[in-house]
């Protein structure tokens, strides 16, 4: 196939360049790009506030930046990057892109809501920018009262407004994924056909419609006390702050797997693709992303052990969390399981799933650690806490993006990415990030403990550590940054099919044209079957 | 603890190592190879959600019980109060000694400290004794420990409290009891129980609360520790946090046979002075036994 070829054929990309033809598009593949290049720059902004961070941290003396600063830049970091970045990462972009392509629909069921909830994240955005350029907010992104409600001299209002704006967005996008995951399957897509991507996706949909709400409710209720001084949260105001805690961590701990079930579902795809083989126990894979939505529910008190919550509370909590534990656990074991007698590849997408169920399985152990009642006692709000969750987040989550992003470039630009510079910046991604965050371990087991502008100088060898890997893991960052909009112009023109894949975003050209298929697909096989898949299939189609 | 460690690395060392050698062994070694297919084992799938379900229980076991432990602090332990506010520690002992951002101990002794917040939530948090609890405004949080060896200790502040959070740390000194003792007889005289009853009398408590029961409210003799039937049924017991809820908001149980005449002195008296308050209340009770706080019935 040619680049003629290519530049004559209709597509998604080439229909339309005007800014009106972006930014009133009712297609779901423009959308997500439009959503790619704004959590990028979400991205690039948290990322940003944490080097300032670790760069504070070099001395044990807060000398870099004021107490103010640095409390205003832990916060921002963590609001971005929750709010901003992680919560609609892979649902909307990738998710956005092909859950409607894999199921074989031409768009999801509501383009004109998925739209919206493109512009409801910007306008979230705005005014978390306001809150950050007015002069910042200080509260940690967890808004504890009554500091929220009545201490804290920030921007706080904005910002928890931004992050309620945004909280509508994300619950459009779960609505929008489970009535196309319902209605709009192509003939013979039965719900055991569908790619696992497609399962951890509306799973998160769940999570996204029934979770999302409770947040909102709480940020109003914030919003009351500090504006109107009604007492909620405040006890001089009548109120009770340990209730915020349980309001606030109700969404705020499922929200941990509206953030990580789609990178798992990344995972399913990347593992069978590049061991071109079905994933193992398909139908316990899909159970456990359902198994995880449905208990992530019911173990919010576990960040509650110390608050003062009642000790048979804190004995459920504690138990409960383990089931959750399971579900994840059978994933790790059958993504393994896949490789056996695999023919495996070792393209740069696979190098971060590999990266992802190493880093994952160390986030999810230390999970038990946290989980178990008397060892949280000692490292709950301590950087073993935020080693924890970094692993999960940063080690899962990040890993699996970046892994889907180069996985379904080709498909998304008509492009291959350089593969000898992403290999490298994989390898940069995975040792800075071990580097940054294994010493934060031992530094919380030590008793060092979170948002701490200057500490002990007994904790300083470890701060270093980390602050070094954060250099090599931005390096890491940066390359695909550069390399990625070189491709765009300068890279190998892609095939419809480049890895051989089995979903049905393979089967139509790269990049698709705008209604995704010339004519819907009637699925006979189960997913990931490769015995059907030929090289380079409908690239001259 | 060790058990935990092990279970991880285990975990982490066999997935590492299967992804490795799969990873080596099934290399793709031509770009149209189709392996051959692998049925999934139902089997497998139990082994493997079983085996570490089991694990799982073992540790929250192991948890659960040292959480419980911490939780009941023993009968004979020392009292202290705690008082955090932005951005420092408040010590009382019940000698009088009061301390900032330091904590005197002796060794070998149950300490059991009851703590409250006049502002944020804040964290009582010494890393060597494992202990951390949260203090929280309006209402008092317990915890215990007992220190082994004789040393200095990091005292942190654990729930970000704004701006000097990371400035709000002591020390915690653990000291052979003989020189606790020598320490504690270093400050000025009066214990708690005699500040709490002089301000019995300044704040004119004592012309309604007679001791004999004659005044318009209840006698508070002997109460401490017992269980006090409230005007509209129920009961509650007298414990710390239902003797601070009454001096701070007295018309939130009302004890049965009695007007709900008593002022509130929310913003009259500092937490210290609620503290104080209580600690003569309670030594109206004879042989009170530091009964703990949490526990009931």
């Amino acid at each position: 196939m040619s680049t003629q070829v290519l530049q004559e054929r209709q597509h998604y990309l080439n229909n339309g360049y005007s800014l009106k033809s972006w930014l009133l598009t009712k297609d779901h593949k423009r959308i997500a790009v439009l959503y790619f290049i704004t959590i990028s720059i979400f991205f690039a902004i948290g990322g940003a506030f944490a080097s300032m961070i670790r760069a504070e941290l070099i001395t044990p003396a807060g000398d870099l930046v004021s107490s103010e600063t640095y409390n205003k830049l832990f916060t921002m970091h963590g609001v971005i990057m929750v709010f901003f970045f992680l919560i609609p990462s892979v649902p909307a972009t990738m998710g956005n892109f092909f859950l409607p392509i894999m199921i074989g629909a031409r768009d999801l069921a509501f383009p004109r809501i998925n739209l919206l909830s493109w512009y409801l994240l910007i306008a979230g955005g705005a005014f978390a920018f306001f809150a950050m350029f007015a002069g910042g907010v200080d509260t940690g992104w967890t808004f504890y009262t009554p500091y929220s409600t009545t201490y804290s001299n920030t921007y706080v209002i904005a910002t928890a407004l931004g992050i309620f704006v945004a909280g509508f967005s994300s619950i459009l996008t779960g609505l929008n994924f489970i009535v196309t995951v319902h209605r709009m399957r192509a003939p013979g897509m039965t719900w055991f056909r569908m790619p696992l991507f497609v399962w951890a996706n509306y799973a998160t949909g769940v999570i996204q419609v029934l979770g999302t709400p409770v947040i909102a409710v709480t940020l109003v209720l914030v919003f009351c006390e500090r504006v109107f001084h009604i007492g909620i949260f405040d006890p001089a105001l009548g109120g009770d702050p340990v209730l915020f805690q349980h309001l606030f961590w109700f969404y705020s701990h499922p929200a941990v797997y509206i953030m990580v079930l789609p990178a798992m579902g990344v995972i399913s795809e990347l593992v069978s693709t590049f061991a071109r083989k079905p994933v193992f126990g398909y139908p316990f894979v899909a159970f456990a992303s359902v198994g995880i939505a449905v208990i992530g529910f019911l173990v919010w008190g576990h960040h509650l052990f110390v608050s003062g919550q009642s000790v048979y509370a804190g004995l459920v909590f504690s138990f409960l969390s383990y089931f959750v534990a399971i579900p994840s656990a059978i994933k790790v074991f059958n993504w393994t399981a896949t490789l056996y007698k695999g023919s495996i590849s070792y393209a740069t997408p696979m190098l971060y799933a590999f990266g992802f169920i190493g880093l994952f399985t160390i986030g999810g152990l230390t999970g038990l650690f946290v989980a178990a009642l008397g060892l949280d006692v000692h490292v709950t709000d301590t950087y073993f806490v935020i080693a924890h969750f970094h692993y999960v987040m940063v080690g899962g989550t990040v890993m699996a993006y970046l892994g889907g992003v180069h996985y379904w470039w080709p498909k998304m630009t008509g492009r291959m990415y350089p593969e000898g510079w992403a290999k490298l910046s994989a390898l940069f991604v995975f040792a800075g990030f071990n580097l940054t965050f294994f010493p934060q371990f031992i530094l919380g087991y030590l008793g060092m403990p979170r948002r701490y502008h200057a500490y002990p100088p007994e904790f300083q060898v470890l701060h270093v550590a980390s602050t070094a890997g954060a250099t090599i893991l931005a390096i890491g960052y940066i390359m695909p940054a550069i390399y990625l909009a070189w491709s765009l112009r300068y890279g190998e023109v892609a095939g419809a099919n480049p890895w051989s894949a089995s979903g049905l975003e393979w089967q139509t050209p790269s990049p698709p044209p705008t209604h995704n298929f010339e004519e819907i697909p009637i699925v006979t096989q189960e997913a990931y079957d490769y015995s059907h898949v030929k090289r380079e299939e409908i690239e001259v189609g | 603890m060790y058990f935990l460690v092990a279970v991880s690395v285990f975990f982490t060392l066999l997935i590492f190592a299967a992804i490795f050698y799969f990873a080596i062994r099934y290399r793709r070694r031509s770009e149209t190879e189709l392996p051959e297919s692998v049925h999934t084992g139902l089997t497998l799938e139990i082994v493997w959600t079983v085996i570490p379900f089991g694990i799982t229980m073992i540790m929250f076991g192991w948890g659960a019980s040292i959480f419980f432990t911490e939780s009941r602090p023993p009968d004979d332990a020392m009292q202290i109060y705690a008082v955090g506010k932005q951005w420092m520690w408040k010590l009382q002992h019940m000698e009088g000694n009061r301390e900032i951002n330091e904590l005197h101990i002796p060794i070998n002794r149950s300490v059991k400290l009851t703590m409250t917040s006049e502002d944020v939530i804040h964290s009582f948090f010494v890393p060597a004794f494992r202990t951390k609890q949260d203090v929280v405004p309006g209402r008092y949080t317990t915890t215990w420990f007992k220190a082994t060896k004789p040393g200095k200790y990091h005292l942190f502040c654990a729930e970000y409290c704004g701006t000097n959070h990371s400035a709000m740390i002591g020390w915690v000194y653990a000291m052979e009891p003989q020189d606790y003792q020598q320490w504690l007889s270093g400050a000025p005289k009066g214990t708690l129980s005699e500040a709490g009853a002089q301000l019995f009398t300044d704040l004119a408590c004592v012309n309604c609360h007679k001791e004999d029961g004659s005044g318009r409210c209840p006698s508070l003799k002997g109460i401490f520790g017992q269980t006090v039937l409230l005007a509209g049924g129920g009961t509650v017991k007298a414990d710390e946090a239902y003797l601070r809820e009454s001096i701070l908001n007295p018309a939130a149980k009302v004890v049965q046979g009695y007007q709900p005449l008593m002022p509130t002195f929310q913003g009259q008296v500092t937490e210290e002075q609620v503290v104080e308050l209580i600690e003569y209340i309670k030594s109206l009770t004879p042989q009170t036994a530091d009964e703990p706080a949490g526990r009931r019935r």
